[in-house]
């Protein structure tokens, strides 16, 4: 089983991520947690208002725009990295957390690397489905590389200098 | 000049720690080649053509003696004893070995130094002109807004993935543009609105590389205190909707064109709308404190043009020459702007030896504070020398090479490091860069020609900002052979335009000649009054196509 890290921890990932289907075919929802493209769930809210374990995920390219007025209505949102050079999912994550109100998980997934965690973390990430090849144990360390930071972001909204210079 | 306190120096060493740990992981196989890759050019390595390439971060071009001690240090320890001075105010170690690397972090970081964001798809060094602070015509000081847009876009946890890099320049002059702000990904210039309030104009989508464009304005006042959440808008425009499929159109200014300046402008003002009172709103007391790092040096009661100046200025004819070229004027009576050119023939453009680096600190304690600033030109500026003291510095920097009295002449060439070291190179252009310097090297004919920008680029990456030299040289492959194609009329100051090639490229060999022939073409037709871009304004392209091609 893949590993899902929390800031609790590491856990064990037991979410379907469910692709968008070819033309023409329906999707069919799973009985355990998943996550269903973003699309396809907003089609399908009202029918899913009694599970708890469906959320659903962004591609890099797609627009939290769309689903602004929904995100609290499900227990998990997934941002896709596509390769973890596509920088788009971190504004994606900005914008549901600070613009739209998201307050529950906020999952990275896709080419989710060690490298990147602290900089999702600061983008509002709380839950990263670390690729399977990767060190789960390196991942504390690498969520915690650095004890300041000189901008605001989500985990703290005061850049360095409000905090240094004080009015 | 800025003092770190506990907070940078804690930051900074956890960045070496970050970086040992991964160059570790990367040595032990751990991390893919191409997983390393964004993380080591965030720290200023590249794998180069025989060697790898450390470009080390010198913030807005600004050094201290005891970092100029540091770096000849490095330069001696971990590298063959010379380094290279870039276009963008950075310095560059040619042989590091790649596990060596951290060490010489740790090394750079214990004098507050780093290569953080000197390569890779994450906003760069921020430059600015290298007269800042101490030339007469200028609106404020722009190193304090450098230091906070620094330290804003240093690990940026948004911005480490763009489309592509990003780089933002700052101008505070009102007269000219050492900072070349309008061929940058975002260009801005300190200006005054009508109620007297400080602020900025953005451009944005400026720049060389493959297609060189002059950016347009988008927003004509900003003020100094929105000028990180107005960034923060652009760049976060800029990362969701840049062209990430292909690497030669994910630059901002093609996103800017393609949107139209006006509907991008109307796009990063409703980002902006949504985030200008966040937190990250500028506070008059983080203006303030910073401005404080930046004060003036203990300057003395000084009088213009003393005594000792105006004696040797009549006494030799070198001398003045030098001063005339290479020293420029400072806003304190009695003070003087000393510029060090690291173009003397025979010597690749920029280049400069652990002896060297070690010389410029001790000249720098002696007469300037203990400071010196780089330019993008690949020069070196001592900013706060004493007027009555130039002729001793004059005779101080002779042996050492610094004082060839070329500054801004046809032979103070901006010039990549091309073929001979670059991967990336399709020509060589330290050789050309050479042969022009020994076909020119009549000095009295050089400052009969007075200011002309020549600039080289070993390819159409533009490194050595070749589109925006008055007389452009290209470096072109044709079937394995090197060939260099002509440009004219490119400015990076504030009548910036991009060059038009002349015509067909030339052999190595010709270039001398070329070059000779477009001169002469300038000389035959100017007035009295003209610079090169003047003369060729006015007449345009054909007089000198039919003297080159004749």
């Amino acid at each position: 089983m893949p590993n899902l890290i929390r800031h609790d921890g590491i856990h064990t990932d037991n979410w379907t991520i469910v692709h968008p289907p070819a033309e023409g075919e329906a999707v069919e929802v799973p009985e355990g947690p998943a996550l269903l493209p973003a699309a396809i769930w907003k089609d399908k809210r009202q029918e899913l208002t009694g599970r708890n374990d469906i959320g659903f995920w962004l591609d890099s390219h797609e627009e939290p725009e769309d689903l602004a007025d929904y995100v609290n209505e499900v227990p998990v949102i997934g941002v896709n990295f596509p390769k973890f050079s596509d920088g788009r999912g971190y504004s994606i994550a900005r914008l549901l957390r600070e613009r739209f109100g998201f307050r529950n998980e906020l999952r990275a997934v896709g080419d989710v690397l060690l490298d990147q965690l602290f900089y999702m973390k600061r983008c509002g990430f709380d839950a990263y489905a670390l690729r399977e090849d990767k060190n789960p144990d390196d991942a504390e360390y690498c969520l915690n590389v650095f004890s300041h930071a000189y901008q605001g972001a989500v985990d703290d909204d005061t850049p360095l200098f409000r905090r240094r210079w004080a009015s | 000049m800025y003092v770190y306190d506990e907070y940078d120096r804690q930051i900074l060493k956890e960045r070496v720690v970050q970086f040992r740990h991964q160059t570790e992981r990367a040595l032990r196989g751990e991390l893919e080649e191409h997983e390393f890759l964004p993380l080591r050019l965030q720290n200023g390595l590249y794998v180069q053509r025989f060697a790898p390439m450390l470009r080390m971060a010198i913030p807005y071009g600004m050094l201290r003696s005891r970092q100029l001690r540091r770096l000849a240090e490095v330069t001696r320890d971990f590298d063959k004893g010379y380094a290279h001075f870039t276009t963008r105010q950075n310095l560059q170690l040619n042989w590091p070995a790649v596990e060596d690397v951290p060490d010489v972090l740790e090394a750079l970081s214990e004098v507050e130094m780093h290569a953080n964001q000197t390569s890779g798809n994450c906003i760069r060094n921020t430059t600015t002109d290298q007269f800042a602070g101490v030339q007469k015509d200028e609106i404020v000081d722009p190193r304090p807004y450098c230091e906070l847009i620094r330290q804003w876009s240093t690990y940026h946890p948004e911005f480490a993935f763009l489309p592509r890099k990003f780089k933002i320049a700052v101008n505070a002059s009102p007269s000219t543009d050492r900072a070349a702000v309008q061929v940058h990904d975002i260009g801005l210039e300190l200006h005054r609105n009508d109620a007297g309030e400080l602020g900025f104009r953005v451009y944005v989508g400026g720049g060389l590389g493959r297609t060189p464009m002059v950016g347009p304005v988008i927003r004509e006042f900003i003020p100094e205190r929105d000028v990180l959440t107005y960034l923060e808008a652009i760049l976060r425009v800029y990362n969701r909707y840049g062209r990430r499929d292909n690497k030669f159109k994910a630059r901002i200014k093609i996103l800017v064109k393609a949107t139209t300046p006006e509907k991008f402008a109307e796009l990063v003002e409703a980002e902006w709308e949504q985030i200008r009172n966040t937190p990250t709103r500028l506070t008059p007391e983080a203006i303030e404190q910073m401005k404080g790092f930046f004060t003036e040096p203990d300057y003395e009661d000084l009088e213009d043009n003393p005594p000792a100046l105006t004696e040797a200025l009549s006494a030799s004819k070198a001398f003045s020459n030098w001063h005339t070229r290479n020293v420029s004027e400072h806003k304190k009576p009695g003070y003087a702007i000393v510029t060090l050119t690291l173009k003397q023939t025979g010597v690749p453009t920029g280049d400069v030896s652990d002896r060297q680096l070690e010389a410029i600190a001790d000249l720098a304690d002696e007469y300037s504070f203990g400071e010196v600033r780089v330019t993008h030109e690949q020069n070196v500026v001592l900013a706060d020398v004493r007027q009555d003291r130039l002729q001793e510095l004059w005779e101080a920097l002779r042996p050492l090479g610094f004082a060839t009295a070329n500054l801004g002449t046809l032979t103070d060439m901006i010039c990549c490091p091309g073929g001979d070291f670059c991967a990336l190179a399709n020509a060589k252009s330290i050789p050309v860069a050479e042969a022009i310097q020994r076909e020119f090297d009549d000095l009295d004919f050089l400052y009969d020609l007075g200011d002309i920008d020549l600039n080289i680029s070993g390819c159409m990456n533009a490194c050595g900002h070749h589109h925006v030299g008055n007389i452009g040289v290209l470096g072109v492959d044709k079937k394995g052979q090197e060939f260099y194609q002509i440009s004219l009329g490119g400015s990076s100051r504030r009548d910036a335009s991009v060059g038009k090639i002349l015509g067909p490229s030339f052999a190595r060999e010709d270039m001398p000649t070329v070059v000779k022939d477009i001169i002469q073409v300038y000389v035959d037709h100017r007035t009295e009054e003209e610079t090169f871009l003047d003369t060729y304004r006015r007449i345009g392209m054909s007089p000198f196509k039919e003297r080159v091609y004749a």
